[in-house]
This record gives structure tokens, sequence and C-alpha cells, in this order.
């Protein structure tokens, strides 16, 4: 039984409502059977510090992520990592982290290649809960294994690899990087570790968005009206045509990919998670410098 | 996945040519489990002494890690006798940053400065930490081991 949703009004503006939940809410659930609250970061000891009441932990990189190949874990994996939380298939996710939910979105897209379906986000993460002063506990949740079934993932719908990117060339691209990342002054994100590529710039043809533009000050999503006025007024994005979000590793696209899959209802949006550390470094594929989204070579 | 053997796991060889207080927090890391040595690192995280307050004021005196995902700033002294002690200043949010500077802290402050740049390089490595924490974020912690020598090479090089 899935949980209800949460009808705020500012989620009812999205297409796709029943993805997100309040800090309001998730403190009146807590507790409740069926869902399994967890938090996913970027710095791996975060949530050792204190966590939501009953949350377990998800990390991106030690869980997600296949140890040997570039790749994402397998359906066994999968499974295994599921049954460890709590979680079996019908269970309600709510996923949270720090900044901006940059990880807990990138975990909620790597769930959906597995076809969970009730996973959702909590509006602002990490931030907005601690900001309105909610209870974080150091206390580890006792968690009795469940069964989860081994799913095959499936890539088709929402993960594109850089053949599939080549062969889009002319679409709709979003590069979600900062502007010197995309411009080419830059491989790495300001004051990042350089992960690597050998060349800069971005993918000819794709348009210029930060990722973190769709978050407001507080780490919440923008409103509706906000996030069309950038992605659709300014960008001229259509949701009638596909769309590929890429970044460095696909972590910040697949918060972008949220934005327009689930809260402005696009239903084609795949991300490119090999993103620059992969286009940057591939032999002869086409590479534009400078702010504009250059010249699409024509094939 | 099982573990790969490493000729490192003998903890001996693990913690050859290490100065004594990090050799002793090698051996620490390496005689728990893996969830608890981030447990441990947390604590290294949570010990890590506030700067002086000489540095707090100046923050332009620090050197900034790049190499860390989090921000994190280093600053080396030398003494007169060659004595070498390192300062610190990396954000609460950012704990896994926090755990390794203070582990070189308390495994290399008080050290000379020819003990400090004998110090082998890849003791991020010797951690056992790969698995738990990651390999591209033990990167950080090189890098600012390498900063750090980098910083006593200057101020010995007179």
């Amino acid at each position: 039984m899935p949980l209800p949703r949460d009808d705020s009004p500012k989620f009812a503006e999205y297409a796709h409502p029943e993805r997100l939940v309040s800090t309001a809410w998730l403190a009146e659930h807590l507790g409740e059977p069926g869902l399994v609250v967890a938090e996913s970061d970027e710095d791996v000891l975060l949530y050792e510090t204190g966590h939501v009441p009953g949350a377990v932990k998800i990390d991106w990189h030690t869980d997600l992520n296949d140890p040997v190949t570039r790749d994402y874990v397998d359906g066994e994996a999968f499974a295994a990592l599921m049954a460890a939380r709590g979680i079996t298939r019908d269970t309600t996710v709510v996923l949270y982290g720090d900044k901006n939910n940059w990880w807990a979105a990138y975990a909620l897209w790597v769930f959906t290649l597995f076809g969970h379906e009730d996973v959702r986000l909590l509006d602002g993460g990490r931030a907005a809960w601690e900001a309105e002063g909610r209870e974080y506990t150091r206390e580890a949740p006792q968690v009795t294994p469940v069964d989860y079934p081994v799913v095959e993932r499936d890539d088709s719908a929402i993960r594109a690899f850089k053949d599939d990117v080549v062969a889009f060339l002319g679409g709709q691209l979003v590069d979600v990087r900062s502007p010197e990342e995309f411009s080419g002054a830059r491989t790495t994100m300001p004051a990042y570790p350089e992960e690597g590529a050998l060349r800069g710039g971005h993918i000819p043809g794709a348009q210029s968005v930060p990722w973190a533009r769709a978050a407001a000050a507080d780490g919440t999503f923008k409103a509706r009206a906000e996030l069309e006025a950038i992605y659709q007024g300014e960008k001229g994005l259509t949701p009638d045509e596909p769309v590929i979000a890429y970044c460095r590793i696909g972590e910040r696209s697949s918060h972008t990919w949220f934005v327009l899959q689930h809260l402005l209802g696009f239903p084609d949006v795949r991300n490119y998670d090999g993103s620059w550390t992969e286009w940057g470094n591939a032999v002869r594929v086409p590479i534009a410098v400078g702010d504009a989204p250059g010249e699409v070579p024509t094939r | 996945m099982s573990e790969p053997a490493s000729p490192l796991t003998g903890g001996s060889v693990l913690v050859e040519g290490l100065p004594p207080a990090l050799a002793e927090i090698v051996d620490d890391f390496n005689a728990v489990s893996e969830r608890d040595r981030l447990q441990l690192l947390l604590e290294f995280s949570e010990g890590l002494p506030a700067l002086p307050e000489r540095y707090a004021e100046h923050p332009e005196l620090m050197e900034p890690v790049p190499e860390c995902q989090s921000p994190v700033f280093v600053l080396t002294e030398v003494d007169d006798d060659a004595t070498v002690h390192l300062h610190f200043s990396a954000p609460r949010e950012a704990p896994t940053t926090r755990g390794f500077a203070g582990i070189l802290r308390e495994g290399l402050d008080g050290l000379s400065a020819a003990e400090l740049l004998a110090t082998p390089d890849d003791i991020s490595s010797r951690l056992g930490l790969e698995r738990a924490v990651s390999p591209l974020r033990l990167r950080g912690m090189a890098g600012m081991l390498g900063r750090i020598k980098r910083q006593v090479r200057e101020k010995t090089a007179a």
C-alpha cells in the first residue's frame, strides 16, 4: 500500500506531484509501515553525523555503482541492497540528501532504472529538514531484511549512451554543468577535484542550464512557473521532442532529469551518465567551445 | 565482489615507513571492520581541532585543497627547530574531508620537516577505506598530503 501523496498546493502545480513530499508530510508519516526514508549524500559520512530518525543510508558510489565496470549495479546487487535496507517492491521510498538533493535525485534516477514505482524526493532535502530544526538522530535504524525481487535494469527509457548521443546530435541537449565547464574554460566544477577530461567544451547544440538553477535559495525546487520560464521560456525546450541531459558523470544531470520529467512533465528525457568524462575523452566526437550552443556538424 | 588479495594486508607491511603516530592510526583502522572504519573516520572528523585564533581571522593564509570534494584549507608551520605543525579548516557538513584532515593532523603534527617529507605518499590507501569510502574520495587525502609536503619544502628551503 503506497502512502498517501502530499497534497501541498505547491506540488499540485507540478506534472507529477506524487514525486515530492514536504518536510511536514515526512514528519507526519515517519515510522508508518510501508515507508522507508533513505539519505543519499555527496559526503559518505554525513549520514553518520545525524539523520532523519529511522532513515537508512544509500551511498551513490559504494552502493549504486558497480565496483569494477563503469556502470550501475545489476539487478541482483540492487535487490540485495533493497532487501538489506528493508525496502520491498511495494515500499514507498522517500529520498533526501545534501546539496539541493543532488545525490538523492541521482539515487532516484537509479531506482527508476530498476522500475521501483513509488520513489519520491523530500523537497529541500537535508537543508530544509535542518533549517526547520527537525529531529536528527545518530541511532542506526534496526532494519529487518526483506525480500526484493531481482529485476533487470532497464536502460532504454531514461538512460542515454555515447552512441545514442552521437545519433541524437541536433536534438534537444541540456548541459547542466557550470558556465566555465560549458565554455571549455575548465574541465571540472569550480573547486572540485580533477576527474580527467582531455578536452573542454560541450556537445554541439547543447543549451547551458546549470542544474542548481532549478533550486530556490532554501534548496527546495522552484515553483513550476519559474521552472517553465527557465527551461521552456529562456531556453526554448519543448516537451514535444525528446531531451538528453548530461553533466560530468551524470549526477547533476539526474537532478535536471527529475525536473524535466517529473516537475515539468516532459515525457521523453534521458540522462547521459557517461557525460563529459566520457565525451571529453572520446576520440573524434564533435565539441563546441564558447558560450553559445555552437554549430551541429552535418554527418 | 570479494576483497582483492593485497600484499599490504600483513600489518607490518601496511605501516612500513610510517611515523609512529600514523602507524598507530593505520593499525587501528585495519584492526576493525569496514563499518567501524567509517565510525573511526567520524571520530577523527570530530576530533579535528579548531583553527587557532591567529588564523581564524586570516583565511588568506590558508591554502585550498581542490582535490577534495568539499572545501578544505591547510596551513603548515615550521618552527625554528624544524618541527612541523598542521592546521586545517573544513566545514562540519564535510565530515569525510574533516576526517582525512584529522588523521593527518594526529599522524603528522610535531614531526620534524625531514620526517614529514619522508612520509610515504600512499597513506590514504593503507587505511582500508577503499570500499567504504571509495578511491575517488580518498584522492582528496593524497591531495592534502601533497600540499602539506610542498608547503614544508617551501618553508624549509632557506
